[in-house]
């Protein structure tokens, strides 16, 4: 059984239509308790880092966030709040991951922000999470702050800069891009991480 | 490297789609959901649903459509037609649209855009301007293009950006529903002068016309309706016409 976080700041629709798509089980839920019995969660983010990480205060998951033993998926903002901060708003985050993530400069280039569309992630080696999915395939990506490339790194994509679009460190999961509207490789990569992480 | 969109628009009266000439004439190009799938399968980068009931059913049937559109495809997709409070965006999002389109409402209190910007994140906002050419300006219309507003569509593009859209989506009102071909000049000056994604609209006939309003007129989407829906163009073949032009493109 899958468990969604909800905290007022994801797009938990659309990743409760792919599962059902994949016709996995899940449930939607802010409570910890509840989230404990799940075998494995999903952190959407959508939004503004500030808000999300004060949404997550107001319904005391925090802290629990930074202990979760069974895998984990952040997706968009829930992979950028696994890091120490984010320049957006100066945000502190859940610091499971050393780095800042910061915003496209759209000043010193033509980079229109946000990064919106379709774009390539670039992977190397052997990661359940990219099982059956080649490397340079599209994914779809909404977002105007990006990750740093660190040692858990697993996936990358370049605008303007290269950044880093998917993720692993131990349990817990992370992508940049929206595996829940990017077709039928997203679904690939959702059932990578039911099936296979 | 990040692909150019190509974006098929489904405008629903009461449940259907239909697509006018010049924003009239309307005539009926089938079930939204059906076609939405059709063009998903086909390579479809992003979809925008327009509402354009005038009845308070047909706004509830929208929604309901838009449900189903969101159970059934695994893109993303953009609605408007009508969206004048943070409540409507907040209803059309949890519907499972992506984004919202903002028109009229945001013309008749622009600060519209600030609140919805903020409530679900630029991210999630798109504004569509409807512009018509007037002698050696370009002047943008409201409700549906049938009412000048008087502003420059320079000017408001400006404003738009700096109150926190996400998306700009421009419509030649001159060349829309005439296959004539986008206005390339329209779409330059635009993209060069503000720093969020454009979406070219209005008057694409063939496969030169969309290459055109990507390389000569640096839009970074199009969008299209009555092409795709009447079959005069296959996505597919255009994906392919664009990636032979160096464009880069999601095959």
């Amino acid at each position: 059984m899958i468990g969604i976080i909800e905290y007022g700041a994801g797009n938990i629709r659309s990743v409760s239509n792919a599962l059902n798509r994949l016709s996995v089980q899940h449930f939607i839920s802010n409570e910890h308790r509840k989230l404990n019995k799940a075998d494995k969660l999903i952190f959407p983010g959508v939004g503004e880092a500030r808000s999300a990480m004060d949404a997550l205060t107001r319904v005391g998951l925090t802290d629990w966030l930074k202990e979760v033993s069974v895998p984990f998926l952040g997706i968009c903002l829930g992979m950028q709040l696994l890091f120490d901060r984010t320049t957006e708003r100066s945000t502190n985050c859940l610091g499971l991951l050393t780095g800042t993530n910061e915003r496209f400069n759209s000043k010193q280039s033509v980079l229109k922000v946000p990064h919106m569309g379709w774009n390539q992630v670039q992977h190397e080696g052997n990661y359940s999470l990219f099982a059956g999915i080649a490397t340079g395939e599209h994914f779809y990506f909404v977002h105007s702050y990006y990750a740093p490339l660190v040692s858990a790194t697993i996936g990358t994509t370049e605008y303007g800069v290269r950044f880093t679009s998917a993720l692993q460190q131990k349990n817990y999961y992370g992508v940049q891009f929206h595996p829940e509207k990017s077709g039928r490789i997203g679904l690939q990569l959702l059932k990578n991480f039911v099936e296979l992480c | 490297m990040l692909t150019k969109r190509i974006i098929p628009c489904l405008d629903v009266k009461d449940g259907r789609t239909v697509k006018g000439t010049n924003f009239l004439q309307l005539r009926d190009a089938g079930d939204p959901v059906e076609l939405a799938a059709r063009y998903s399968d086909e390579g479809a980068d992003e979809l925008v649903f327009l509402d354009i009931s005038a009845t308070l059913e047909g706004r509830k049937t929208f929604l309901q459509m838009v449900e189903r559109v969101a159970a059934a495809l695994q893109i993303p997709f953009t609605v408007g037609g009508g969206i004048s409070t943070v409540n409507d965006v907040s209803c059309a999002l949890e519907a499972g649209a992506d984004k919202v389109s903002l028109n009229s409402a945001a013309l008749a209190r622009p600060s519209f855009i600030d609140e919805a910007s903020k409530c679900v994140g630029s991210q999630s906002v798109v504004v569509a301007i409807d512009v018509k050419r007037m002698n050696d300006s370009w002047t943008v219309w409201t409700k549906a293009g049938t009412e000048p507003t008087g502003r420059d569509a320079l000017l408001w593009a400006d404003e738009v950006f700096q109150r926190g859209a996400g998306e700009l989506l421009v419509t030649s009102m001159d060349r829309d529903g005439t296959t004539a071909g986008y206005d390339v000049e329209l779409l330059r000056t635009l993209s060069n002068r503000i720093s969020i994604p454009l979406i070219a609209s209005g008057g694409a006939g063939t496969h030169e016309h969309v290459r055109d309003a990507i390389l000569l007129g640096k839009a970074d989407a199009v969008l299209a309706a009555s092409i795709f829906h009447y079959n005069k163009i296959s996505i597919s073949e255009l994906k392919s016409f664009l990636h032979n032009n160096n464009i880069p493109v999601r095959l």
